[in-house]
């Protein structure tokens, strides 16, 4: 039963193959927004603090 | 109304909207693409002529309605940041490129996937696959040429421009199956009669639709965020929010 | 005489253009070379194969014509940009859309009009049957105005940039896709003894789209790339 989910009838490849891009394009667009929210902060506190020191 | 429409696009309040909001759009999503999956992958009931394959149905059909979808969206905003120079409208506009794109893409290649195997072919030149396939470029454009303007504000309206002009694909790739009678299938869905689907595949296929409408959401507030944040570098709230988030 | 009616400063725009582009004859054979160039290298690359050529001649020649429209577009604003006359000409009282026209006017004539006189020669070059050259002298007069034309918004887009060229190119060549495929595949068609009359009423009616609708956003562009 189990085997057969896996195997899709022989289109296994075709079938589990869109899945996984799938899954690359969904998390992909999760996780750099996520990474460049945190660089972005990290980035502009950096700036904040060289402009208050040199004031 | 305008009250609403003026506090919501002030970026600072729609920062703060966008970070409450977004742990329950990920759960929502998440639990919609769970119930959507189990739709399609288990419950949906195998094909008589496709056999298994057709389930690539679940991710290439939803991922071609998203990529009209939001295309159609960035134009919408396009015109509202340009007419009534809301830079929240800009943004939105920008930030909904690169997810579109990544839909386009995906329908692309689960539609090769799902091609290969039925027709024997990874590619051909029909009119939807080419319309989509121009469309894809549509997005790489609107996104390299909002990379090439530093002034990220003449940056947005250059891009609203494009986003606007390009616009008339979309009911090309919509129409291009009936206006051309070639390989890619017909409506079956979005008619306005009776669609022609089974039923028990039809339900874990809108179930998909909605939830990577609200993973859109999800997406485009996060990207929303980042972007304002960048565009608002020098305003005091952003300030502020540096302040309180660096102790 | 009303001296700045819209129609004696279109006018007088198109005069001026047309005599700045003339004073540099030299630079009006660039497109035109390389679109013989272009179209000269497939015979070359393929193998002389007639019958492949003869098929592929309205393909090839709409290419080329294609890349020389595009590569041709940067003249179009660049050295009224340069020098100036461009924040002139936005700021001109007239509508700064009708005054785009004049300019895309321009372009046309001096590019996209030698193209069509010279491929018939090219179609004969590729074997192409001499039925079909009045065809592809008319979707070519049909195709390369709307060319110009969609051109012109993608380069005042990125009149304002360093390094815009590449960027030109994706911008503008998906939407000279439709163009290109309703133009060979009327050729093709007419090449099997098929009726091509859709074909050219949809080219036709490309043309008035592109003419309405393109010189808005070509001058909102401009407005913005001289910020």
């Amino acid at each position: 039963m189990m085997k057969d989910f896996f195997y899709m009838g022989g289109y296994g490849f075709y079938v589990w193959g869109s899945y996984a891009i799938a899954a690359i394009v969904l998390i992909g667009n999760i996780v750099l927004p996520k990474f460049q929210h945190k660089a972005m902060l990290k980035k502009l506190t950096k700036k904040l603090y060289r402009a208050e020191q040199l004031k | 109304m305008m009250k609403f429409i003026h506090k919501t696009a002030s970026p600072p309040y729609f920062y703060k909207l966008a970070g409450l909001w977004q742990p329950w759009l990920a759960g929502i999503t998440i639990l919609l693409l769970i119930a959507g999956l189990y739709g399609g992958l288990i419950y949906a009931p195998t094909d008589y002529q496709q056999g298994e394959s057709y389930r690539i149905i679940y991710i290439h059909v939803p991922a071609a309605w998203m990529s009209l979808f939001i295309y159609v969206v960035m134009a919408v905003t396009a015109a509202i940041g340009l007419i009534w120079r809301i830079k929240l409208a800009e943004s939105v506009t920008v930030c909904s490129a690169p997810i579109g794109a990544g839909f386009t893409l995906l329908a692309l290649v689960t539609g090769s996937l799902w091609g290969k195997p039925m027709w024997g072919a990874w590619w051909v030149w029909d009119a939807r696959l080419t319309a989509e396939l121009i469309l894809l470029f549509l997005y790489f454009g609107i996104m390299s040429l909002y990379a090439a303007i530093s002034d990220k504000r003449v940056a947005s309206r250059a891009v609203a421009i494009l986003a606007l002009v390009g616009v008339v694909n979309i009911p090309i790739i919509h129409y291009s199956v009936e206006w051309w009678n070639t390989l890619h299938q017909g409506p079956t869905v979005t008619k306005f009669d009776k669609p022609s689907i089974d039923f028990r595949m039809l339900i874990p296929l809108l179930i998909m639709a909605v939830a990577f409408k609200i993973y859109y959401v999800w997406s485009l507030f996060m990207r929303l965020r980042v972007e304002l944040l960048d565009r608002e570098r020098n305003t005091q709230w952003v300030k502020s929010l540096l302040m309180d988030n660096k102790d | 005489m009303n001296q700045s009616s819209l129609t004696n400063v279109f006018f007088a725009l198109l005069k001026r253009d047309l005599l700045l582009a003339f004073r540099h004859r030299a630079e009006l054979f660039n497109p035109l070379m390389f679109f013989v160039l272009v179209v000269t290298l497939f015979p070359l690359g393929t193998g002389a194969d007639s019958k492949l050529l003869q098929t592929m001649a309205p393909g090839i020649i709409w290419v080329a014509a294609l890349l020389a429209a595009m590569l041709s577009l940067d003249a179009i604003f660049r050295s009224d940009f340069e020098d100036g006359s461009l924040e002139l000409l936005v700021l001109n009282p007239h509508p700064t859309s009708i005054l785009v026209l004049a300019k895309v006017l321009t372009h046309w004539l001096v590019t996209g009009l030698p193209l069509i006189i010279v491929a018939p020669l090219l179609a004969v070059f590729l074997g192409l049957d001499s039925s079909l050259i009045g065809l592809l002298v008319l979707t070519l007069l049909l195709g390369t105005p709307v060319l110009s034309l969609i051109g012109a918004v993608a380069i005042a887009l990125t009149v304002g940039l360093k390094r815009g060229g590449i960027l030109l190119s994706l911008l503008v060549l998906p939407f000279y896709v439709p163009v290109l495929i309703f133009a060979t595949n009327a050729i093709e068609m007419a090449a099997s003894g098929l009726p091509v009359v859709a074909q050219l009423w949809i080219l036709a009616s490309l043309l008035i789209l592109a003419i309405t609708l393109t010189p808005w956003p070509t001058a909102a562009a401009l407005k913005l790339s001289l910020s």
